[in-house]
């Protein structure tokens, strides 16, 4: 039994059931499978990060944030600047307790570079409904390209704790046609 | 020997030392008042993520949710595992403990370190969630208790390794160590690695919220807790694994089918789970893909081989010592007459099945790079977590309790009745909870998020009206969850209090006649298992690529 020492004190030498085996080789060449899954979604695939990070601080990022609202704002909503960035061009979004800044709109079917970092704690970069969920830290730069394809109103919720005001941290993506 | 108190087991013949014995008692009884106060917590968790009922103030939420993490993932389990390491050892082995003093003083100090991280967390300047992450800071006595909490841990694996040592010197079995007890040693050898990790990650915070260190990397700080952090889990699953293979072993007298198999299943979680800090980092910036495909996969699923294999093999001895008994009619007839009345057995079964269906799958598919990108941070991930921690540990370690109250505490099980049905009441509220919080996650629903609604916020954003119906059925069946969990404590707490002394037999009714021969055959057939396995492995495959078919409609990233 499991509870008592194995009756055969040379256990590591008896042979194995078929099925066992089988089982084994089965499961082991799934993980395999599921290994080149990964890197075939790298080659094939059009959901992936680069991992293009840089170290900056707060102050530098939130100061590059704030020449793109100088230069490329169309309007304000909600009390916050809306900016129309051109495409390919880096956008910068600010992660702070507890907003999203600024509103930024995109074009649909263009490529954007994005910027995120927060200003102070983690925070969680959560594009909805398209469901992007990427993780925001203070003092890393995270680049990502992203090219919208459905038009219309998206929220960035924070799904990183991020203290009592959490809940309200929500922002606003864009996408016009 | 004759200097050591000890008795003999009447049902099994070992001995079975005092020393052992008390501290086995203490350590279970501890985590089961830190299982009930935890889950209360989270019922209030529920309850406020139920839109319809939203009980709990924002703080007050973050609060509990804070102390539900702690005292459940890390209070109630690893109390329970020091009391599964002593049984594993002493126990198995019929040997004293080594140094009961020292396994004392680390009672205490994971008693007092729990104690004062809890009182620090309802003081209400520390809710910044189980896994603390910088540069939110808590105060200080958060970090101090879950340091004496750990280091009285280690204290209890060392003891464990000592008897180990202890029982081999003085002769007290033959051969090589019983399979669970293999276990157990898996279990603490991660468990060391774990709390060195631990460590490196808690006492650099504890001296940054002293005000003695000025910044801790914020991406540094996630790549080491997590070390810590996922591979606490992975002594869990190691743990209730074990826990599994007793079940089998003392309620149906199964044996495993190949020592070589189960053993070799086990050493690939040495091996390979360590790695398991990089699925928690696949949306953070700064690591190369290349990393994070290699760590996550454990070593391309050399970890994930284990856990398939013991899926395979503990149905597969329970299959064979019920063929063996007589019951080879069909496919399932062993599985039908097998004793679904005896909550050991229902818990150790209904935990084996939705670990890997539900909590097993979930968490290979999350764990996929890209796949994560739709994931991560979504309530999704409770639902996994609560699938493999609560279904399959929590459930597991109810399975031994129902063994150890007759066989440590020496009382009969009180209410047989609500013994009976407490599994079933406890594992379907628990499934309902992961698979509806999985639901929501799909949907976007954040986890940590007192409110969804979006009602103090400026900008507004709509979940969808499926996403507030999963969420209260999520609530819903918290509810019930809560109320098996209750009936676990009553039964429990009742028995040891009001339980019937055992007599010659303490297993009477909850354990049937031992199969330990197969007779003639050398390997057991088990078609039951392998269409079991069939099924399952089909599963995993169709959730396998359906979520790679709901990652590539979303908007392409580079």
């Amino acid at each position: 039994m499991a509870i008592t020492p194995p009756p055969e004190r040379i256990w590591w030498n008896l042979p194995v059931a078929r099925s066992e085996l089988i089982w084994i080789i089965v499961a082991f060449l799934w993980g395999l499978v599921m290994f080149s899954g990964m890197v075939y979604w790298h080659l094939e695939g059009e959901q992936n990060l680069s991992n293009e990070a840089y170290r900056i601080t707060p102050e530098a990022f939130l100061e590059k944030a704030t020449a793109m609202v100088e230069q490329h704002q169309v309007r304000e909503d909600s009390g916050m600047p809306v900016v129309h960035p051109p495409p390919g061009s880096d956008v910068y979004l600010v992660a702070r307790l507890w907003q999203w800044w600024p509103i930024i709109e995109f074009e649909k079917g263009q490529s954007y570079r994005l910027h995120l970092s927060s200003m102070d704690w983690l925070h969680g970069f959560s594009l909805q409904p398209v469901n992007i969920n990427l993780e925001v830290h203070p003092g890393y730069d995270m680049v990502v390209t992203i090219t919208p394809t459905d038009s219309g109103e998206f929220g960035v919720v924070c799904n990183e704790f991020c203290g009592i005001g959490h809940h309200q941290m929500i922002g606003k993506i864009l996408v016009t046609e | 020997m004759s200097t050591f108190n000890h008795r003999v087991c009447p049902a099994t013949g070992l001995r079975i030392h005092k020393s052992a014995e008390n501290l086995i008692k203490a350590n279970a009884f501890v985590s089961i008042v830190f299982l009930a106060v935890g889950g209360l917590f989270g019922l209030l968790v529920a309850l406020t993520r139920w839109p319809g009922v939203h009980i709990l103030p924002a703080d007050w939420f973050y609060l509990a949710l804070t102390a539900h993490g702690l005292d459940v993932l890390l209070v109630w389990i690893i109390f329970f595992e020091i009391a599964v390491m002593y049984f594993a050892s002493a126990v198995l082995l019929n040997s004293r403990l080594a140094t009961p003093r020292w396994a004392w003083v680390g009672f205490v100090l994971m008693l007092v370190g729990a104690a004062i991280t809890n009182v620090t967390v309802l003081q209400g300047n520390s809710s910044v969630m189980f896994t603390s992450y910088v540069p939110m800071q808590a105060e200080p006595n958060f970090y101090l208790g879950l340091i004496l909490f750990a280091v009285g841990a280690l204290i209890g694996c060392f003891v464990f390794f000592g008897t180990l040592v202890v029982a081999r010197d003085e002769k007290t079995y033959q051969g090589s160590i019983p399979l669970v007890t293999f276990g157990a040693m898996v279990a603490a050898i991660i468990a060391v690695f774990t709390i060195a990790s631990g460590a490196i990650v808690l006492v650099p915070t504890y001296l940054w919220s002293l005000g003695y260190i000025g910044h801790i990397d914020s991406l540094m700080y996630r790549t080491i807790w997590w070390a810590m952090g996922h591979s606490s889990q992975q002594i869990n699953v190691a743990a209730h694994v074990s826990i599994w293979y007793l079940v089998a072993a003392v309620v149906l007298g199964a044996r495993p089918l190949s020592e070589k198999v189960s053993r070799g299943a086990f050493l690939l979680y040495i091996f390979f789970l360590q790695l398991a800090s990089a699925h928690h980092l696949l949306v953070d910036p700064g690591l190369s893909s290349e990393w994070k495909i290699f760590n996550t996969s454990y070593a391309m699923y050399l970890a994930v081989l284990g856990s398939m294999i013991h899926g395979m093999t503990v149905p597969g001895s329970i299959e064979a010592a019920q063929r063996a008994r007589g019951y080879t009619k069909g496919l399932f007839g062993w599985l039908r007459n097998a004793p679904w009345g005896n909550p050991a057995f229902s818990a150790m079964f209904i935990s084996l099945v939705t670990f890997g269906f539900l909590g097993g799958i979930s968490g290979v598919v999350m764990g996929v790079e890209q796949i994560n990108l739709i994931i991560h941070n979504t309530i999704y991930v409770p639902g996994h977590f609560h699938a493999t921690v609560v279904l399959g540990t929590t459930l597991a370690f109810m399975a031994a309790t129902y063994l150890l109250v007759p066989l440590v505490f020496q009382r009969e099980l009180i209410m047989r009745k609500m013994a009976m049905w407490q599994p079933y009441v406890f594992g379907l509220g628990v499934t309902g909870i992961s698979v509806f919080m999985m639901g929501a996650g799909t949907l976007g629903v954040p986890r940590r998020h007192w409110d969804i609604s979006g009602a103090d916020s400026i900008i507004k954003f709509d979940f969808p009206g499926a996403a507030y119906l999963m969420m209260g059925l999520n609530g819903m069946f918290a509810v019930l969850a809560t109320l098996g969990g209750i009936m676990f404590i009553v039964v429990v707490v009742g028995s040891l209090l009001f339980g019937k002394k055992t007599g010659d037999e303490p297993l009477k009714g909850l354990t049937m006649e031992t199969a330990t021969e197969y007779g003639s055959m050398k390997h057991p057939k088990i078609p039951g298992t392998l269409v079991l396995v069939g099924v399952f492995f089909v599963s995993f495959i169709l959730y396998y690529f359906v979520n790679w078919k709901y990652l590539a409609e979303v908007w392409p990233l580079r």
